[in-house]
This record gives C-alpha cells, sequence and structure tokens, in this order.
C-alpha cells in the first residue's frame, strides 16, 4: 500500500518495470474508492480471504507429516498431535479454520442476500462466489476424510454414494472415484492429492471474484449506486483499520475454539480408527453441510434427494433473476425483509434437522422446512418483488450518511 | 486485395483454409481427449484391486438364528442361518406389493442360509441387525442408522429411502457346511 508515487527510488525502480504499487494501490490502497457508509458485515470478505490464507499454510506444514495411506493415515495424525513440534497448535488451526471459514462466508453470503448484492451489475460476482463456495465444500469434505477415523470413512462412503443415483453411469462413476470397490487406501491418496489442489483452485476464482467486485465496486448498505466522490472514502486508510479491528475480533473467537474448545465442533467417532464393517450408529456431516445434508434426507427417494441437494445450491446461481424487485436492500422491503429472516431460521432449522437421526418429528420437520427453502426462492422472491411496495430509498448514499445527524436534528425540531 | 483477380483467389484461399481449420482442430481435439483418457482411467481400480479375490467360509458354527458377518473384495457379506419363522416371514409377502420384486426363493440357494452384501443400497452404510442385541427394523430383518430403511428377513428393502434389496454375491456350496464366495 505504498503510495505509487513515494519518493522511494527502489519503489520507483520497480513501478517502471512491473506497477505493482499502483495495482495494489487500486485494488486495497488509497487509489480505490469505497462506499463511506460500508458496516461491519463488509467485512467478511476480507476475513474470508485472510481465513483462506491461514488454510494454506497450516495445510502445507501439515502436509510434510501426513501420510495419505489406510494403514498410517490415522496414526500420522496422532504423531502430529503428540509428536510433532506444536502439531497440536497447527492440526486444530486447520480444523477449526474450516468452521471459521464457512461461518464466515455463510455471514457473507447471507449479507450479500439481504442487501441484494447478487443485483445488476454484480450478476457474475454472485456467480462466482457461489463456486468458491461449492470448491470450500469439496475441500472440506476431502478434509474430513483425511484423519481417517470412522466419521472420515463412513461420511465419504456416504457422500460418494451421492453418485450412485445417477441412472446407468452411477455405479461406474462410484467405483471411479473410489479406486477399488469399497472406500479404501486409493481413495484417500486421491482425495489427498485434490484436497492440496483445490485451495489453489480458490484462490484462483477469488482472484477473479475480486476483479468482478472492482469492476462496479463494493454494494453498501443503502443498496444505492455511488453517484460521486462525495459517496466514497479511500480504501486505506478506512476500511483496511476497520478490517483490521474485525480480524482482531475474530481472531479472539478463533482463539477460543483453538485453545478452548478444540474439538466441541468435531466429532468423537473420529477419533476411533476406520473400520469398513462397522457403522457408525449416527452419521452427520459438520455443522457446516447440515441444512444440505438434512434437504438430502428430506426426500424419501434416492435420486430425488440427491437433486434437491444440488438444486439447494442450484437455486442460488438463479436470484438475480429470481429477485424481481426494483429496490436492492432488503431494509426498504417491508415484507421480503421478514421473509429473509424466516429463510435464515428455516436455514438454522434444517441444520438442527440434519444434526439428528432420521426419525419421528424430524422427518416432517425436515421435509416442511426443506419445501420452505425452495418456496422461498421460488415463489416468495419473485412475488415480493412485484407485489410490495418497497420505502423509497435515501437520495444518495452521502444524504444517507447525513441524515443520521439530520434525522436527530429534525427529531428536535418535532420536539420544538 | 485490390485488384479483382486476388479477390476471386480469394474464395478458393477461404475454403482450403477452412479446411485446414477444421482439420486441424479436429486432429488437436481427438488427439487432446486420447491423451487425457489415462488420466481419467488411472482413477479405476487398479489390477491388484480387480484380482478377484474369493472367500471360502466355514458355516458349521453358526447356530439357527444366529448371523456372521464375513469379507469378501473389502466389503462386509452377512451370512444368516434363519429361522422357520423368519423364512416363513420373507415368504408370506406379496412380491408384487415390494420396491424391489424379488421372491425370497430367487434370493438363497438354500432355504435356511441367507448371504448377501451387507451394504446399504442408499448410500453405502453398513445396516445394523447382525446382532441379536442391534435394532433390526420393523420387519424383523435389518435396519441402517444412516438414513432409516428397513430391510425384512430375505434382505428386501420395505420401508426408508434405499431403492433396491441388499444384493446377493455370487457363491457356492462346496459341501453342506461351506461357501465359496466370488
Amino acid at each position: 500500500m505504498s503510495s505509487p508515487d513515494s519518493g522511494n527510488r527502489i519503489v520507483q525502480w520497480i513501478e517502471y518495470r512491473l506497477p505493482i504499487f499502483s495495482w495494489l494501490d487500486h485494488t486495497v490502497g488509497s487509489g480505490y474508492p469505497a462506499p463511506k457508509n460500508l458496516n461491519y458485515l463488509w467485512n467478511m470478505g476480507s476475513l474470508a480471504g485472510i481465513v483462506l490464507m491461514i488454510q494454506i499454510v497450516t495445510g502445507i506444514v501439515l502436509a510434510m507429516h501426513y501420510v495419505p495411506h489406510g494403514d498410517m493415515a490415522f496414526d500420522s495424525v496422532e504423531h502430529i498431535m503428540r509428536n510433532v513440534n506444536y502439531g497440536w497448535l497447527i492440526r486444530y488451526l486447520h480444523s477449526n479454520g474450516a468452521s471459521m471459514f464457512f461461518l464466515v462466508v455463510y455471514i457473507h453470503i447471507f449479507r450479500g442476500m439481504y442487501y441484494g448484492s447478487y443485483k445488476y451489475p454484480r450478476e457474475l460476482l454472485w456467480w462466482l462466489g457461489l463456486v468458491i463456495l461449492l470448491l470450500m465444500m469439496a475441500s472440506a469434505f476431502m478434509g474430513y476424510v483425511l484423519p481417517w477415523g470412522q466419521m472420515s470413512f463412513w461420511g465419504a462412503t456416504v457422500i460418494t454414494n451421492l453418485f450412485s443415483a445417477i441412472p446407468l453411469i452411477g455405479e461406474p462413476i462410484v467405483t471411479w472415484l473410489w479406486g477399488g470397490f469399497a472406500i479404501a487406501s486409493p481413495t484417500l491418496q486421491r482425495f489427498f492429492s485434490l484436497h492440496y489442489l483445490l485451495p489453489f483452485v480458490i484462490v484462483g476464482i477469488v482472484i477473479l471474484h475480486i476483479w468482478a467486485l472492482h469492476i462496479h465496486g463494493s454494494n453498501n448498505p443503502t443498496g444505492i449506486d455511488v453517484k460521486g466522490p462525495q459517496d466514497t472514502i479511500p480504501f486505506h486508510p478506512y476500511y483496511t483499520v476497520k478490517d483490521l479491528f474485525g480480524l482482531g475480533v475474530f481472531l479472539i473467537i478463533f482463539a477460543y475454539w483453538v485453545f478452548y474448545n478444540p474439538n466441541y465442533l468435531g466429532h468423537p467417532d473420529n477419533y476411533i480408527p476406520a473400520n469398513p464393517l462397522q457403522t457408525p450408529p449416527h452419521i452427520v456431516p459438520e455443522w457446516y453441510l447440515l441444512p444440505f445434508y438434512a434437504i438430502l434426507r428430506a426426500i424419501p427417494d434416492k435420486l430425488g434427494g440427491v437433486i434437491a441437494m444440488g438444486a439447494s445450491i442450484g437455486v442460488l446461481f438463479l436470484i438475480p433473476w429470481l429477485d424481481t424487485s426494483r429496490v436492492r436492500v432488503a431494509t426498504f422491503r417491508p415484507i421480503y425483509k421478514q421473509f429473509f429472516w424466516i429463510l435464515l431460521a428455516d436455514v438454522v432449522i434444517l441444520g438442527w434437522v440434519g444434526a439428528n437421526p432420521p426419525e419421528g418429528h424430524f422427518i416432517l420437520i425436515g421435509q416442511l422446512a426443506t419445501t420452505y427453502y425452495f418456496l422461498h426462492f421460488l415463489i416468495v422472491m419473485p412475488f415480493a418483488g412485484w407485489f410490495e411496495s418497497p420505502r423509497k430509498p435515501p437520495d444518495s448514499i452521502s444524504s444517507s450518511v447525513l441524515e443520521k445527524g439530520g434525522g436527530n436534528a429534525s427529531a428536535k425540531e418535532a420536539v420544538q | 486485395m485490390s485488384t479483382p483477380t486476388s479477390d476471386s483467389g480469394q474464395g478458393d484461399d477461404a475454403s482450403r483454409r477452412d479446411f485446414l481449420y477444421i482439420a486441424t482442430g479436429a486432429f488437436g481435439g481427438i488427439g487432446t481427449a486420447l491423451a487425457i483418457w489415462p488420466l481419467i482411467d488411472q482413477m479405476n481400480p487398479s489390477s491388484d484391486v480387480l484380482a478377484l479375490a474369493s472367500t471360502e467360509v466355514d458355516l458349521s458354527p453358526v447356530e439357527e438364528g444366529q448371523a456372521i458377518t464375513v469379507v469378501w473384495r473389502s466389503k462386509p457379506v452377512f451370512i444368516r442361518y434363519r429361522t422357520a419363522a423368519e423364512i416363513e416371514a420373507a415368504r408370506s409377502v406379496d412380491v408384487d406389493d415390494l420396491r424391489h420384486p424379488e421372491a425370497d426363493e430367487e434370493r438363497v440357494q438354500q432355504d435356511k442360509w441367507l448371504i448377501m452384501v451387507g451394504i446399504c443400497t442408499h448410500l453405502g452404510c453398513v445396516p445394523l441387525g447382525q446382532k441379536a442385541t442391534d435394532p433390526q427394523g420393523e420387519f424383523g430383518g435389518w435396519f441402517c442408522p444412516c438414513h432409516g430403511s428397513h430391510y425384512d428377513t430375505s434382505g428386501r428393502i420395505r420401508k426408508g429411502p434405499a431403492p433396491e434389496n441388499l444384493p446377493v454375491p455370487p457363491y457356492e456350496f462346496l459341501s453342506d457346511t461351506s461357501i465359496k464366495i466370488g
């Protein structure tokens, strides 16, 4: 973030040959004007980038000690935990880092949904984000298999068997994925290879995501476009400092999990070595996949369940067009705003159902919550846009910021 | 370009170029596809995995009503010495009402010995029901704890999300008390 016009001769020498300093300045520096009214929900993007870096660094270090073989994987993880210097810390950072990554990204996504960040002209930006989410799910799933405990093994069995629902070619595809007739060492080795690869693919998509972001700039809490310099402030120092403060808060939360409750988000069964002959009584994925797992189980048909689970993310690709409202932000949409919170509650309920065995009333609740999930996107979104009368958004970002002060003034006038 | 003669010649050039483009593209495309195939096929089971293992099992220690689990091609195989009541329960069902219609007679070689791959046809969990203390589902056979599929005393799917019956592996009786699976 050194200014490209600084007097430093080394900076100038490099800048003349590779204008990387001015590029940085326009990306995250004082040369990047950002809307002046971004709230703390806009911290999640940079936080997600930082957690991705933490995951890559800790992952590379773990790969120096881990052995991706069916006979040795479980023991090598215990070796990391007991013998390797600070191995316990690095592994707990990596395993809890995955949870933190999803936490941050889910807040990021719901932020985008509340503030209509997916709407014109940011559709492709939204799509790239969803691609990142899918890649994260694939990476997290394969990473969870690597410790080769009972949950690793049976989680992998259940998820890879999803492909067997495909008519005709399903079974050959599953055998191809496994490299055998059941999950075994060949499966583990390829998952390790791909688990190492995918984060770098994510980095590539993140670069496209940021590129697309910078074409039209960040959305903001009013959803109104930037109309001029009076609506913006330079990214540096204003948002670099705000992001750093948010990072500090985030690291406190992260450190709580790593140092005080490192196994809470995991499952005790994964400390039992993988046993191909015994399924644990209750298989659950990690918390961040539970809502999708609940949707899978809600449909009493194998192929139908798989299609519904795929569609639960697929439908998100369509919301730039399913949302018919002229107003971007839910704040100004009295009806839709309430449905947004109902959807959030619905996803939490799906997660709760996914964490419980598929018995009794959980089956019915899961089916109702799944139905509502799709109703929200396919019915509520278009109809709310057509029939609701949104409140009038402020005239500009600048006036919305000033109105807060002005609001007090008008309140005083009202008192007088 | 500027003279009429070169204009007429350009038409011939264009069609010859089109051919060259298409031929080059096709050659490159097919060649790439052929080159990619080994990279895809390497993920299929390797020769040592494919080498069909067969498993011989001695059935003499198994008492009536008991079940054992053996491993065949790294999969669990359920072997159950069925009681007369269990056989009767399996045969009293109207086959046409089943999700995957198979008569019990088609699924066994000897009535008392039910032999099948113990992997749920839904998403691959190992169903419970081999031990007397296990939950055996509503039909007295097996119950898959993952997503709640119930199998009957013939290993047929009766309730829950699984689409098919538990598969019967190829096996033969070497004597009255021993079999060879595979």
